[in-house]
């Protein structure tokens, strides 16, 4: 395994922030750490990347274990920050090479890994990295902490704040990295990436809610669920959190994702009671759930 | 080796590239050492004081004239009442009034007793002092003349010679002393800052996860600045030797490995205070309350140790700076050999050890 957990736990003070969590990354991963801000998904990488030490538990990174060879491991592993952390006074070549000089190597050695990335961001090598954009600023990241070859690449939030275009492209560039063998850990607050990943755990307050294949994940979601428009959406979410059937009901998109207490039902009978609520145009389909709804099912 | 290179050219950059600490490194200590040397100084020139002749006779007149022509005093007012000397000093025209009684000259020669008020306005209270010493021995002297040929039996003459610094040049105490400040203050303040910015901007996390260890850190954090500060003391000595005319009598070679010895001891205290702060204002401000003011009041740079309340003199002691200015004015001025300044230089070498020793112990190789 590349990464193993079994019953971590940490809390601080008073606030748990992780407890009792396991779970396995096999090598040449690509896994995902999926959950809302205050989940506990930085919490459980620092502990990973040796920076705090569990209450309870162990855990084994590259086949070292965190607490006693964690000079191995910050050896063998990348890790880039949630924040962004770099030196913002420094040029984009100067960050590079400096991490490079740290951990033994040269750009050039290592050159083969980052190529993907960094030609990238090359044009603008002589700018400070403090004057990059969100975007470039992650790529730069990514490759300082690819710079070494790391064996396993811990990721934290490595999409928050950058726009959707170079968010798509960051998690291609994660998809030909894992095919040169890197097993990779990344956590994000957005479900829509969680379906890139091989497998993903649903985090949420600390506890692991479900692991599994993102294809696979959805099926544990345990009820039909409806896509429902009208012409007021606003009247339609209330109109619907106030009928005496529902289970659960969320705004999605332009839709309102709706599931209904009763096992089998007749969509038309939804309709009516919409349309007595003064709604027009109301509109009921059936659709697949995602992992977003499967995650608010199973946090409920 | 090509790690701490790597690390160390990389400070380089930081310092380099951030204006206000190379203002703070460089500007600082030139404009310091100036401002001690040319505007704050102990010494009584051309101090403006008023006269009130009650007597107006030969002997008053030849007191004043003769107070007015030292370089020390100007005759700036003539008053005529007593009630007029509140009013005068109350407008701060003057720091000093000197009134003669009424028949001074008769009542010196027949009665062999006449006297002379000085009053001084005392808001400051050492100018104060110096005034009416300064106004008192012009008195004596006078006296000590005009007795020349009357033979008295006894005399005590108290001739006074001032060694190491014969003219009494306030430069020559502000030249160590601000030394002193300056080198701790840039060695300690810019290394715990600059510590304490890679905790705040979260690139210490990434310099832990990294194979570089503790002192490989610190060792590269520290070094630049010892060449810094290694520079600022001789652009300090220098400026001091060419503007001032501060004599070098002492081993400039012995000074160099003295200043060298406050350095280190100043730059571990700067990684002591930032094991202990988590952000760049908690250590600047540690630094500033806790070491310049302690350094700038209790070390003997301003207000002489002997004359403070035996606590305080206690307390000097554990102050690094107060044994660098004994080593510095004993160097400087004195001309004194390593052998005088054996135990201040130990103490020196036992502080740093001790500093060096708790921040290793209470460095985290962790976050929390």
């Amino acid at each position: 395994m590349s990464i193993s957990i079994s019953n971590i736990s940490k809390s601080y003070g008073e606030v748990t922030a992780l407890s009792n969590i396991s779970f396995d990354v096999k090598p040449g991963e690509l896994f995902g750490l999926i959950g809302p801000d205050g989940a506990g998904k930085t919490t459980l990488f620092r502990i990973l990347t040796t920076l705090l030490i569990a209450d309870e538990g162990q855990a084994m990174v590259a086949d070292y274990d965190v607490l006693n060879d964690y000079r191995s491991i910050r050896k063998s592993v990348g890790y880039m920050p949630g924040r962004f952390s770099l030196y913002q006074d420094l040029t984009v070549e100067e960050n590079l090479n400096f991490f490079a000089t740290i951990f033994g190597t040269t750009i050039e050695e290592n050159y083969d890994l980052i190529k993907d990335i960094y030609v990238q961001i090359e044009p603008f090598k002589n700018r400070r990295a403090g004057k990059l954009s969100g975007g470039m600023k992650q790529k730069l990241a990514l490759s300082c902490a690819l710079i070494h070859k790391p064996k396993v690449l811990f990721l934290d939030e490595p999409t928050t704040g950058v726009d959707p275009v170079s968010r798509k492209e960051f998690w291609e560039m994660l998809k030909r990295l894992q095919k040169t063998g890197i097993t990779i850990l990344v956590s994000t607050p957005y479900m829509d990436e969680a379906a890139l990943c091989d497998r993903i755990a649903l985090i949420q307050d600390g506890k692991i809610l479900e692991i599994d294949k993102p294809e696979a994940i959805v099926k544990h979601f345990p009820k039909s669920l409806y896509n429902i428009s009208a012409d007021d959406m606003y009247n339609l979410f209330v109109s619907l959190t106030n009928y005496e059937h529902t289970y659960s009901v969320f705004p999605f998109g332009e839709f309102v994702h709706y599931t209904d207490k009763r096992d089998l039902i007749d969509t038309a009978i939804v309709a009516t009671y919409l349309e007595e609520q003064g709604l027009t145009d109301v509109q009921i389909a059936k659709t697949q759930p995602t992992i977003e709804d499967t995650f608010m099912e199973l946090a409920k | 080796m090509k790690r701490f290179v790597g690390f160390v050219r990389k400070e380089f950059y930081h310092i380099y590239r951030d204006k206000r600490s190379l203002f703070i490194l460089f500007g600082m200590p030139i404009v310091q050492i100036l401002l001690f040397g040319f505007a704050i100084s102990n010494e009584i020139n051309n101090v403006d004081i008023a006269i009130l002749d009650q007597a107006n006779d030969v002997t008053s007149k030849e007191i004043i004239n003769k107070i007015a022509a030292s370089k020390h005093f100007s005759v700036v007012d003539v008053i005529h009442q007593e009630s007029s000397i509140e009013n005068i000093f109350k407008k701060g025209k003057v720091k000093a009034v000197l009134q003669f009684e009424n028949n001074f000259g008769n009542n010196l020669v027949k009665e062999n007793n006449a006297s002379v008020q000085i009053l001084t306005d005392a808001t400051d209270p050492n100018m104060a002092s110096a005034i009416s010493n300064y106004i008192a021995s012009i008195l004596q002297n006078y006296q000590q003349e005009s007795n020349k040929n009357v033979s008295i039996d006894y005399q005590i003459v108290a001739r006074s010679r001032m060694v190491y610094n014969s003219e009494l040049k306030s430069v020559y105490m502000f030249v160590p002393g601000v030394m002193t400040v300056i080198l701790m203050l840039v060695s300690a303040m810019m290394t715990s800052i600059s510590i304490t910015r890679e905790k705040e901007q979260g690139t210490m996390e990434i310099l832990l996860v990294s194979p570089l260890k503790p002192f490989q850190v610190i060792i590269g954090k520290v070094f630049p600045y010892i060449f810094l500060s290694v520079i600022n003391a001789i652009i300090i000595v220098l400026l001091s030797i060419f503007v001032f005319n501060v004599p070098v009598e002492g081993s400039i070679f012995l000074l160099a490995i003295e200043s060298v010895l406050f350095i280190i001891t100043s730059l571990a205290l700067g990684i002591l205070i930032s094991t202990i702060s988590a952000t760049q204002q908690t250590a600047m401000m540690i630094s500033l309350m806790g070491l310049m003011l302690p350094t700038i009041l209790l070390s003997g740079f301003i207000f002489p140790i002997s004359s403070m309340p035996v606590p305080l003199q206690v307390i000097s002691n554990i102050i690094p700076a107060k044994w660098f200015i004994i080593i510095v004015k004993g160097i400087m001025l004195k001309g004194i050999g390593i052998g005088y300044i054996l135990k201040e230089t130990l103490i020196l070498f036992i502080m740093t050890l001790l500093f060096i020793g708790i921040s290793v112990k209470k460095y985290k190789i962790r976050l929390e």
